[in-house]
């Protein structure tokens, strides 16, 4: 299993919020969104994570992307997690049916657990880059984000 | 320059550019101690962490020479960021290596107070380091270590530098020996 290539469409998918609504695949319309799959809420590759890219959620911003947070924990857990850390990443949880957005972006782990990836996907719903991480140990720094962000700029719009 | 949504221009270069970019070289805004004949480490570190501490511990053993450069995330560690400025304000007063070694020496007390109290021991003009502090030019000479920090990739702290390879974590004492002089 590998995560969806450059030029995919984005499947049907859905995941909780934690506000205790459903993000959609409905939710990507109209903008630039970068989702972060990790593996485990407060295990210590995720809190370095979640933390590096909350620095640089003002560049993201200014860039028109929305960034999210997708792992397999409860909203609840979640919600702890980014209290806890004190970043403001939305979460969104995978929770029930358990690993099905996962599986469906592949990178559900054979474990049960999201691969460390990144997806980008563009205003029509459409894969524009992503990034699998060697192993869920590894972390790619913000600048593996931004150089996506490259990339996926260059697949809108081609220069001559 | 348009910085509208979408991501058309997310291409574009600035000072909010963090696309990968190579280590910068040693500059002269840098700060430097050691054997100027020995090997060459650039640290990435923040004065709040833990394990950045025990780095410092183990390159003031080693015969190396080596930079400290800023990595103060404050998602990470809130007075990263602080502390990171007290001690570019010590560097306005030739102090820089003296309040980083003091910062690492006791992390139990890093709040404002602790701040003033090593300033007074270390003899600075108080008043000074108060405004030099709070300076955003003090501010922007700690972000520029960080932007460039993260364009090189750094993740975590500590990361070491020798030549453009990354080694992120405290140094293990034996890999420094070999980078030692004699």
């Amino acid at each position: 299993m590998t995560v969806l290539a450059p030029g995919t469409p984005v499947p049907p998918f859905s995941l909780g919020t934690e506000e205790g609504g459903r993000f959609t695949e409905a939710d990507l319309d109209g903008h630039t969104t970068v989702l972060v799959f990790y593996p485990f809420a407060f295990s210590p590759v995720c809190s370095d994570q979640l933390s590096l890219y909350q620095e640089v959620m003002g560049e993201l911003e200014g860039q028109g992307a929305r960034l999210y947070g997708v792992s397999c924990d409860s909203s609840y857990s979640q919600r702890a997690f980014r209290q806890q850390l004190g970043v403001s990443i939305p979460q969104l949880s995978d929770w029930e049916p358990k690993g099905e957005t996962c599986r469906a972006f592949g990178v559900l782990h054979d474990q049960g657990f999201p691969e460390r990836a990144l997806v980008i996907v563009g205003p029509d719903r459409t894969v524009r880059w992503s990034h699998q991480a060697p192993s869920p140990g590894d972390l790619p720094g913000a600048n593996v984000l931004f150089d996506g962000l490259a990339a996926a700029a260059g697949a809108t719009a081609p220069r001559a | 320059m348009n910085r509208g949504p979408g991501v058309s221009d997310a291409a574009s270069a600035g000072p909010g550019d963090l696309r990968s970019a190579p280590l910068p070289p040693l500059s002269a805004e840098d700060h430097v101690r050691g054997r100027p004949d020995a090997q060459l480490v650039i640290v990435y570190g923040d004065f709040e962490c833990s394990f950045c501490a025990l780095a410092h511990e183990r390159l003031r053993g080693a015969g190396v020479r080596y930079a400290f450069r800023h990595f103060a995330l404050g998602a990470k560690h809130r007075r990263a960021p602080t502390l990171a400025r007290a001690a570019e304000a010590a560097a306005r007063q030739g102090a820089f290596w003296e309040m980083h070694d003091s910062l690492f020496a006791d992390q139990g007390r890093l709040e404002d107070p602790h701040l003033w109290d090593r300033a007074s021991r270390l003899g600075l003009d108080l008043e000074r380091f108060e405004r030099d502090r709070r300076d955003p030019v003090v501010a922007a000479r700690v972000q520029r270590d960080v932007h460039a920090g993260l364009r090189a990739g750094v993740a975590v702290t500590p990361t070491l530098f020798v030549g453009t390879q990354a080694h992120p974590g405290p140094p293990d004492p034996e890999w420094l020996a070999s980078l030692s002089v004699v």
